[in-house]
C-alpha cells in the first residue's frame, strides 16, 4: 500500500493510544459513560492534538478521551470493496509440511469457535500410486460463486476487488451457501462462538469477519481489514514457510512477506492451477504442484483417508 | 329426491362431537406437540447446537421433514384439480380430505423451515432484503401461492355447508356457531352465488395444477442447483413431483381408512373408493419406480469417482438399510399389495397407503443427509463429531411435534366441518338417482 495511508494509520493508532492511556491515568470511571466527564476537573496539564482540520491545538490532559472503537469502514464501502483491486492467492503446496500456522493463526484473529477451522490443511493423494501431499484450503473467492448465487437475502456477496464476505448481521443462517459450496470452505456457528466479551460487543465488520454470531456461517474472508492497512492476511503472515502467496492480480504481483513473485511468470513456470476447474466456479485461490518438495510428506494425524474429485 | 334421504345423508355427514377414542388421541398429538415446542424452545435458547447437524451435514430431518410436508401437500391439487378436469366424479367425497392434507402439510412445511434457520429471528429479511435469483425466494413464493389457493379450494366449496351446518344451531355450540356464521352467513346459495363460486373453482383448480409442480420442482432445485454428487441431476424436479404425487394419494387412502371406520361412512367412502385409489397408487408407485431407476442406474453405470461413495453408500454401505427399506416399502411392496384386486379391499389397501407413507418420509431422509456426508473434498479438520449425523432428541422430538401438529389439524377440522362435502353428496345422489 501507499506511505501516505501507512503514516495516517500510523499517526490514529498513536493518537488513541495515546489517548488511552492519558484516559487511564485521568481517571478510573468508563471513559465511555457520558457522565465520566461532568466530575473531570482540569489538571492544568496541556497536551497538543493535531485537529482534523490539520490545527494544532491545545487540550487539558483531563479531557481526552479514548475514540471508541468502530468498523474502520462501513457496511456500504466494505461491501463495495477497494477500487481498482483484484486479489488473488497463490498456494505453493511444495513448500507445505502441514504446520498450521496458518490455521491457528486464522482461528485466533478471527475468534473462530474451537474444533471448527476456515483453514483446512488435508492430506492429498490423488490416486493410488501417486504422492501424497498437504493441500491447505481457504475460501476460493469464486469469480462465479455459487453461495453467493444461492444466497436469499444478499447476506453473502461478491465484491469488486474479488473477494467473497459474509454479512453476519443480515445471514439468516439457512446454510443454502453451505450446501453450494463444493469446496467446503464455510462453517456455521451451531452455538455461541465463545467470542471474547469485549470482542463480542464490538459491532460486527464484514471486512474483519468479528465478531463471528451464533446462528450464522462465517468462512476465510481473505482478510480485507489487514489488506486495507497494507498488511498481509493472517494465515499468509503467520506461514514460516511461505506457502501463501498474495497480491493483486491487476498488479501481477504476489507476495508470501518475504518473496515477492510475478504472478503471470509464477503460475507459468510453475504450472498454476486451480481446484475443480471444471465446475466453473472460477477461484481467486491458484495452487502450484507439489513438486520438488521442501520436506518430506508425514502424516502424524488419526489416519483418514485421502481424496481428491 | 325424498327429504329423508337428505336428512339421512346430512345426519351421517354432520360432524360429530368427539368421543372418547377422539379426545385421547386429540391428546395425544397435543402431547407430541408440546414435547416438539419445548425441544424448540431449547433450540432457540442454545443455537442449533442442540441438533446432530454440524458443518458437513448442515441439513438434516428438518430439511428432510420440509420435502416430506412439501411432497405430501401435492396431493390437494392431484384429488381436486387433476381428478376434478377430468370429470373422476368418483374422487368427490376425497376432496375435502386431500384439501384438508395439503393446507396442513404446508402450514407446517413453513413452520419446519423456520424452525431449520440459524436466525429465525431475522425472517423479515427474505422481504426486506430478498434476491430473486435465490431458489429460497422461489420456494416462498410459490408455497405462499400454493397455501392461499389450497385454503381457498377448501373454504369455496365448505360454503353450501355451512349453510346446512347454520341450519342445525341446535346440534352445534355457540362458539362454532359464530364461526360457521362468520365463515358463510352470507351464502344463500342463490343460483348467482353458485355461478361464481363454481367459476371460481374451476379458475383455481386450473391454477393449482401449475403451482403445485412449482413448489416441489423448486423445492426439488434447493437442492439440485448445487453441485453435489446425488443432487446434481437433470432429474429432480419429475423424481420429486412423482414421488410427491405418491406419498399424498398414499396419505389420502389411509385418511379415507380412518374416517371412514371411525364416522362409520361406509355409504360415502365405498369399497370403490378404495379399489380406484389404489389403482392410482399403483400408478404412482410405478412412476416413482421409473423415475428411480433413471436416478440411480445412470450415475452407477458410469460410477464417476465423485459419485462412486455417495451411492455405494446407498447400495451396499451405511445407508442401504433405510436405502431399500425405503424402496421396498414406498414402492415395491405397494404394488405388489395393490396390484391385485383383493389387495385394493380397503383394509391391505390402508396397509399400502400406511407403508408408502412411512416409506416417502425415509426416501427424503435419503436424499438429504448421505450427499452432504459425501462433499468433494474429503472430511477433513473437523472434530469427529462432525463426520457424522444422526437426529437428536430435539430433532426427533420436533419432527414428530410436526407430524402431529399436521394431524391435529386434520383431526380439529373433521370436528368442525363435514370432511365429506354434504352437498355436494346430496346433488349427486339426486343425479344418480334421476340417471
Amino acid at each position: 500500500m501507499n506511505t501516505k495511508d501507512n503514516s495516517r494509520r500510523e499517526f490514529i493508532t498513536a493518537g488513541v493510544l495515546a489517548g488511552l492511556a492519558l484516559a487511564g491515568c485521568a481517571t478510573k470511571k468508563s471513559p465511555f459513560d457520558p457522565d465520566a466527564s461532568e466530575g473531570v476537573k482540569p489538571s492544568g496539564e496541556m497536551v497538543k492534538l493535531l485537529s482534523v482540520d490539520g490545527e494544532v491545538i491545545e487540550v487539558d490532559k483531563a479531557f481526552l478521551k479514548p475514540v471508541p472503537e468502530l468498523p474502520a469502514v462501513s457496511n456500504d464501502i466494505a461491501r463495495k470493496g477497494i477500487a481498482g483491486k483484484k486479489f488473488v492467492m497463490v498456494i505453493d503446496l511444495s513448500r507445505c509440511k502441514s504446520l498450521k500456522k496458518c490455521q491457528s493463526a486464522c482461528n485466533h484473529m478471527h475468534h473462530i469457535h474451537p474444533g471448527q477451522n476456515w483453514i483446512k490443511v488435508y492430506p492429498m493423494q490423488d490416486s493410488e500410486r501417486t504422492a501424497p501431499y498437504w493441500e491447505p484450503t481457504t475460501c476460493m473467492h469464486c469469480d462465479e460463486p455459487p453461495c453467493v448465487k444461492v444466497c436469499p437475502v444478499d447476506a453473502t456477496f461478491k465484491r469488486q476487488d474479488g473477494i467473497v464476505l459474509i454479512d453476519s448481521d443480515r445471514c439468516i443462517g439457512c446454510r443454502f451457501c453451505m450446501a453450494a459450496c463444493p469446496y467446503s470452505a464455510r462453517v456455521f456457528n451451531w452455538e455461541d462462538p465463545g467470542v471474547p466479551e469485549e470482542v463480542a460487543s464490538k459491532p460486527y465488520s464484514c471486512e474483519s469477519s468479528v465478531p463471528q454470531k451464533k446462528g450464522t456461517v462465517g468462512k476465510c474472508d481473505f482478510c480485507p481489514d489487514m489488506v486495507r492497512q497494507g498488511q498481509l492476511p493472517h494465515c499468509v503472515a503467520a506461514c514460516p514457510n511461505g506457502v501463501f502467496a498474495f497480491g493483486d492480480i491487476l498488479e501481477d504481483t504476489v507476495t508470501n512477506g518475504a518473496e515477492t513473485f510475478r504472478f503471470s511468470d509464477l503460475i507459468k513456470d510453475k504450472a498454476g492451477y486451480r481446484l475443480m476447474e471444471d465446475l466453473g466456479t472460477k477461484p481467486s485461490v491458484y495452487y502450484l504442484p507439489p513438486v520438488n518438495r521442501n520436506f518430506p510428506f508425514e502424516n502424524n494425524e488419526p489416519k483418514e483417508e485421502g481424496k481428491k474429485s | 329426491m325424498e327429504n329423508s334421504t337428505i336428512q339421512k345423508i346430512t345426519d351421517d355427514l354432520l360432524p360429530q362431537k368427539f368421543g372418547k377414542q377422539g379426545k385421547l388421541w386429540v391428546a395425544f398429538l397435543s402431547i407430541l406437540c408440546v414435547i416438539g415446542f419445548i425441544a424448540y424452545c431449547r433450540q432457540v435458547y442454545k443455537g442449533l447446537v442442540v441438533t446432530s447437524m454440524r458443518d458437513y451435514v448442515s441439513w438434516g430431518i428438518y430439511i428432510s421433514n420440509f420435502v416430506f410436508f412439501v411432497a405430501i401437500s401435492l396431493v390437494g391439487s392431484l384429488i381436486t384439480a387433476v381428478l376434478r378436469l377430468t370429470n373422476a366424479e368418483w374422487s368427490t367425497p376425497l376432496t375435502r380430505i386431500a384439501e384438508i392434507i395439503a393446507v396442513s402439510a404446508i402450514t407446517f412445511a413453513s413452520i419446519i423451515i423456520v424452525v431449520d434457520m440459524g436466525r429465525p429471528d431475522r425472517f423479515y429479511n427474505l422481504f426486506l432484503h430478498g434476491r430473486l435469483q435465490s431458489p429460497i425466494i422461489w420456494d416462498v413464493i410459490v408455497i405462499t401461492t400454493y397455501f392461499f389457493i389450497s385454503l381457498l379450494l377448501l373454504y369455496f366449496p365448505l360454503l353450501p355447508d355451512l349453510q346446512i351446518l347454520l341450519k342445525y344451531k341446535e346440534k352445534t355450540s355457540k362458539g362454532l356457531y359464530k364461526l360457521y356464521s362468520f365463515l358463510g352467513s352470507f351464502w344463500k346459495n342463490t343460483p348467482e352465488q353458485e355461478k361464481i363460486s363454481n367459476r371460481a373453482i374451476n379458475i383455481l383448480s386450473i391454477t393449482i395444477i401449475p403451482v403445485a409442480f412449482s413448489i416441489h420442482t423448486v423445492t426439488s432445485w434447493l437442492f439440485a442447483t448445487t453441485y453435489r454428487p446425488g443432487w446434481d441431476s437433470t432429474n429432480f424436479g419429475a423424481y420429486f413431483i412423482s414421488g410427491a404425487f405418491l406419498v399424498g394419494a398414499g396419505a389420502v387412502i389411509v385418511a379415507m381408512y380412518v374416517f371412514r371406520a371411525h364416522y362409520n361412512l361406509e355409504k360415502y367412502i365405498t369399497d370403490s373408493h378404495f379399489d380406484k385409489m389404489g389403482k392410482v397408487l399403483v400408478l404412482l408407485a410405478l412412476l416413482y419406480l421409473y423415475f428411480n431407476v433413471n436416478e440411480f442406474l445412470v450415475p452407477a453405470f458410469k460410477m464417476k469417482k465423485s459419485e462412486e461413495e455417495h451411492l455405494m453408500g446407498l447400495f451396499t454401505g451405511e445407508f442401504a438399510a433405510v436405502f431399500w427399506f425405503a424402496i421396498s416399502t414406498a414402492m415395491i411392496i405397494p404394488i405388489l399389495i395393490l396390484v391385485f384386486k383383493n389387495g385394493r379391499k380397503p383394509f391391505p389397501a390402508f396397509i399400502a397407503g400406511i407403508l408408502v407413507v412411512i416409506g416417502s418420509w425415509f426416501k427424503r431422509y435419503l436424499i438429504v443427509t448421505p450427499t452432504l456426508l459425501h462433499p468433494f473434498l474429503p472430511m477433513h479438520d473437523v472434530p469427529a463429531n462432525y463426520k457424522h449425523y444422526f437426529p437428536t432428541w430435539e430433532e426427533w422430538a420436533i419432527a414428530i411435534g410436526s407430524l402431529a401438529g399436521a394431524l391435529l389439524i386434520i383431526t380439529i377440522f373433521a370436528r368442525i366441518f363435514p370432511i365429506i362435502p354434504i352437498h355436494e353428496t346430496i346433488i349427486e345422489t339426486e343425479q344418480h338417482e334421476k340417471a
